[in-house]
């Protein structure tokens, strides 16, 4: 299966985790995050976003990461990302999962 | 760049020369250290002020024997996470009794002001669009030190005393 | 009802109101710079120190926040104070550090500053609980308690928060920089995986002094700190260490990260040239400046309220027929009690282990009621062990009993400290963002495999202690039993070592083998463990059989299935 692309990063005033959904827009939730299929494009939204970022003191630790769709949804490759997107593995009451 | 002393933004009369420049006679003049150590014949017998720039990793033991020619000592930060300088400073006035003037160039942020001046520093350069305000408040939002500093030189009566009291 | 001195907290160095200035200064300034940050002046590199020095990191989820429990020991209304911040800013409930620290893990920039208020409202800060000055001092969790005792470290610990907060000199350092001291014969401190372990001490004229090791540290290369000077009178014990922290500050690398760590400097130089930049520089440093003076040490002590003990008989009757009557209550006596100086008292550790739970976490709840518990039964005082548990340090023997009984109901009466099931681990995958592995998930399989507790009492002392990474936070080099966690191709995998002590015989564990899955590490424990009990002789400890048969037939058997 193809790897996609998410670009995450943590909101500057409250760390939260968000996920680009278009230039400019964050959203909380990977479901709803823009998915890049070429990583040349994926690189120049990076870009794009991290300048946004900086210049608005949106967020911090910017950065893509791997993904594929399982069942339709957006399911990363990594662990850390799987966490970062839910919450921690051992407080399932807590985090992004908690209100799913 | 925008110079600071006691808080204030104030005129600079000095010129930094980058090595490979004449160096102007008439008029105070920072180089190089290692460039004084070059040319340091070419230096004798000048009227203008002189004043050298050294790096992080020069420390103090090192300029040490040539004091007296310095009027003013510029120390960088070429990070301001680089803290080397404060123990240069430090050990230019209290192990070699240097008394002129100590600057800290490079990256150096107001949030260390407090620190330079306790360390033995008379001045800061700031970047082109400092923030007049944070340089001032830097020196007086704290007013309580834990330590004996340069800014008193009093023996270490109590662990705690007022800053500047 | 134990009582203290009116208007004054015992345990703790009490603030007076140039403290209390400095404090709320601090909190201004960093409300200054928070803003100063989203007004966009100030960049994120700028930033990040600043944030740190005030104990604010970023990790997986969110902020999170480190608070400074100096040298471990807290108020009860500290303790209150930390419940309601869990409640109010956090998700209810906070992480008790191997360093002696509280870390909340769901913060908001925006609202630290005031976080930062109201912890000042207790006399409480995040100040140097994270960046590269010198770091919150740990020591001895049973400091003032404790029977071996010899010389109280909270008083030099004090000084040192003291005498290193915002040191002009010493706050842009290589690298951070974590001290630890313990005046009692025996170790609980681990001063040798320190950058500066002290050791205070008597002489035969019962005046006190310091041993001082330098350049321990884990991490990616760990080393053990090496004696540097048997003997600083008190007196120069400021400037001593003003002189160690000068020669690093000069000449520790900045190059590398990895590399900038005392320890590193302490290697490359060699012991016997470092020791020499130290001397050189203690001998031009020392005189009037930075001389301590002996009315300094005695005031400071002063600010210290001593509980004061009232006369007791040293065996209490009724502590001895509850332990009759009462199979657990013995157990949890004999496990999690120690003696205390006082005839009569006794130092009981409350474990935040029970079996298949996050080793560390406390919910706001438990902190208050420990909060109660110590107002009740021990001056209102409470400490934070390294091992992640707390201690309660002045109970008399005969409320024990009592102070079970309410423990229990909370399930906080876990009996396992010092065992198997203590075990040791940092935040890992499930919070920090440096982390390649989860611990904690494998800390909580492990306690419930060994959740008996008497079996646990059965296999003795025996420490397990788990990294989600080479940082080493969870102390695992130094642990009998060590746990890595490493990442495989995006695979979580655990490397076991065996062997180390954090004692003052301080040793490294050997890695055992190829690192396994975290099943297989449930079942490799449980290996270790039955080899350890099949080959023991009477009483001997882990260390002691490992040293005796080897590390052959623990391999042996840990990867027969392979
Ligand atoms: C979750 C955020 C954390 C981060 C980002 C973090 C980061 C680090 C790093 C980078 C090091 C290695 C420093 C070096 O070797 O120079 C380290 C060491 C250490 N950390 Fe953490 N840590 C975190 C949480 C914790 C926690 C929760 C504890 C206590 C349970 C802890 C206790 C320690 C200790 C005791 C060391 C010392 C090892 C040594 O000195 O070599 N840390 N940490
Ligand atoms: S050891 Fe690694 S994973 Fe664990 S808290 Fe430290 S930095 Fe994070």
């Amino acid at each position: 299966m193809a790897l996609l692309k998410a670009i995450t990063a943590n909101r500057l005033r409250d760390g939260e985790v968000v996920f680009l959904k278009a230039e400019g827009v964050w959203v909380e939730r990977l479901d709803e995050a823009a998915l890049f299929e070429d990583a040349a494009v994926a690189d120049t939204a990076l870009a794009a976003a991290k300048a946004q970022a900086e210049r608005d003191q949106y967020g911090v630790d910017i950065y893509a990461f791997d993904l594929t769709l399982k069942d339709g949804r957006p399911d990363p490759v990594k662990a850390r990302e799987r966490i970062r997107a839910l919450g921690p593995s051992v407080r399932t009451d807590l985090g992004k999962q908690a209100a799913a | 760049m925008p110079l600071i002393k006691d808080g204030c933004i104030v005129e600079d009369d000095w010129t930094h020369v980058p090595d490979g420049e004449a160096v102007p006679a008439d008029r105070p003049a920072i180089i190089s250290f290692e460039r004084f150590q070059a040319e340091r014949a070419t230096f004798e017998g000048r009227n203008a002020a002189l004043g050298v720039r050294v790096k992080s990793g020069t420390l103090a033991p090192a300029i040490a024997a040539d004091l007296e020619r310095f009027a003013l000592i510029a120390i960088e930060f070429p990070k301001f996470r680089d803290g080397r300088g404060f123990s240069t400073a430090r050990e230019l006035r209290e192990r070699y009794g240097y008394e002129g003037e100590i600057r800290a160039v490079g990256h150096f942020i107001p949030d260390q002001y407090q620190f330079a001046v306790r360390t033995g520093f008379t001045s800061a350069e700031a970047p082109a669009n400092a923030n007049p305000e944070s340089w001032a408040r830097a020196l007086t939002e704290i007013t309580v030190a834990f330590q004996p500093s340069l800014d008193d030189p009093q023996p270490l009566s109590l662990l705690r005393r007022r800053l500047g009291a | 009802m134990n009582h203290i001195a009116p208007g004054r907290n015992a345990g703790v160095y009490n603030y007076d109101e140039i403290d209390r200035r400095f404090v709320s200064e601090r909190v201004e300034q960093f409300r200054a710079q928070v803003a100063r940050r989203l007004s966009g002046e100030l960049t994120e590199e700028e930033f990040k120190p600043l944030r740190l020095m005030n104990g604010l990191y970023l990790q997986l989820h969110a902020y999170m926040l480190r608070i400074a429990v100096p040298y471990g020991v807290l108020t009860s209304r500290q303790m209150r104070k930390l419940a309601e911040i869990g409640r109010k800013y956090d998700k209810g409930y906070g992480h008790f550090t191997t360093r002696q620290n509280l870390q909340f893990n769901w913060i908001k920039l925006e609202e630290t500053p005031e976080i930062l208020n109201e912890l000042a409202e207790v006399d409480m800060h995040a100040l140097q609980t994270s960046g590269n000055c010198v770091r919150n001092v740990t020591t001895d969790q049973f400091v003032g308690a404790a029977k071996d005792e010899v010389v109280d470290g909270r008083v030099y610990a004090e000084i040192l928060r003291q005498w290193t907060t915002l040191h002009p000199e010493f706050t842009y350092l290589p690298r951070k920089f974590k001290i630890a001291i313990m005046g009692s014969e025996k170790d609980r401190a681990a001063i040798r995986i320190h950058d500066v372990g002290v050791f205070a001490k008597r002489n035969d004229k019962g005046e006190i002094g310091f041993a001082f090791y330098a350049g321990g540290g884990l991490g990616r290369s760990p080393f053990i700190g090496k004696l540097i000077r048997e003997w600083v009178p008190e007196e120069d014990f400021v400037a001593y260490l003003e002189a160690i922290l000068r020669v690093y500050n000069q000449y520790g690398r900045r190059d590398n990260i990895y590399k900038a760590r005392i320890k590193i400097l302490v290697h490359e130089l060699g012991q016997e040239k470092f020791t020499a930049e130290v001397e050189e520089e203690f001998a031009r440093l020392r005189g009037p400046k930075y001389r301590l003076a002996p009315e300094i040490v005695a005031e400071i002590r002063r600010r210290f309220g001593g509980p004061s003990f009232e006369d007791l008989p040293p065996v209490s009757a009724a502590l001895e027929q509850a332990k009759a009557a009462n199979e657990a209550f013995a157990r949890w006596v004999a496990v999690n009690v120690t003696e205390h100086k006082a005839p009569g008292y006794a130092v009981a550790t409350v474990s935040l282990k029970p079996a298949g739970g996050i080793p560390g976490d406390a919910t706001s709840e438990q902190m208050e009621l420990v909060a109660a518990l110590a107002d009740q039964y021990s001056f209102g005082e409470i400490r934070v062990s390294h091992a992640q548990n707390l201690v309660l340090a002045h109970v008399k023997q005969d409320d024990l009993f009592a102070l079970w009984t309410a423990l229990e109901g909370a399930g906080l009466g876990t009996a396992n400290v010092g065992l198997i099931g203590d075990i040791i681990a940092c935040p890992g995958l499930d919070y920090c963002a440096l982390a390649n592995a989860r611990s904690i998930p494998l800390a909580q399989a492990i306690s419930e495999r060994f959740a008996d507790p008497a079996r646990q009492q059965l296999i003795g002392e025996l420490g397990i202690k788990i990294s989600g990474c080479i940082n080493a936070c969870g102390h695992h080099h130094v642990g009998a039993i060590g746990i890595l966690g490493v990442d495989k191709k995006g695979v979580e995998f655990y490397q076991i070592t065996i062997g180390g002590d954090p004692t003052l015989t301080t040793a490294i564990g050997d890695i055992l083998g190829p690192a396994v899955t975290e099943h297989e590490a449930v079942d490799a424990i449980e290996a270790i463990v039955e080899v350890y009990l099949a080959n023991r002789h009477d009483g001997e400890s882990f260390l002691a059989t490992l040293k005796r048969v080897g590390h052959g037939p623990f391999k042996e058997r840990v990867y027969a299935a392979h």
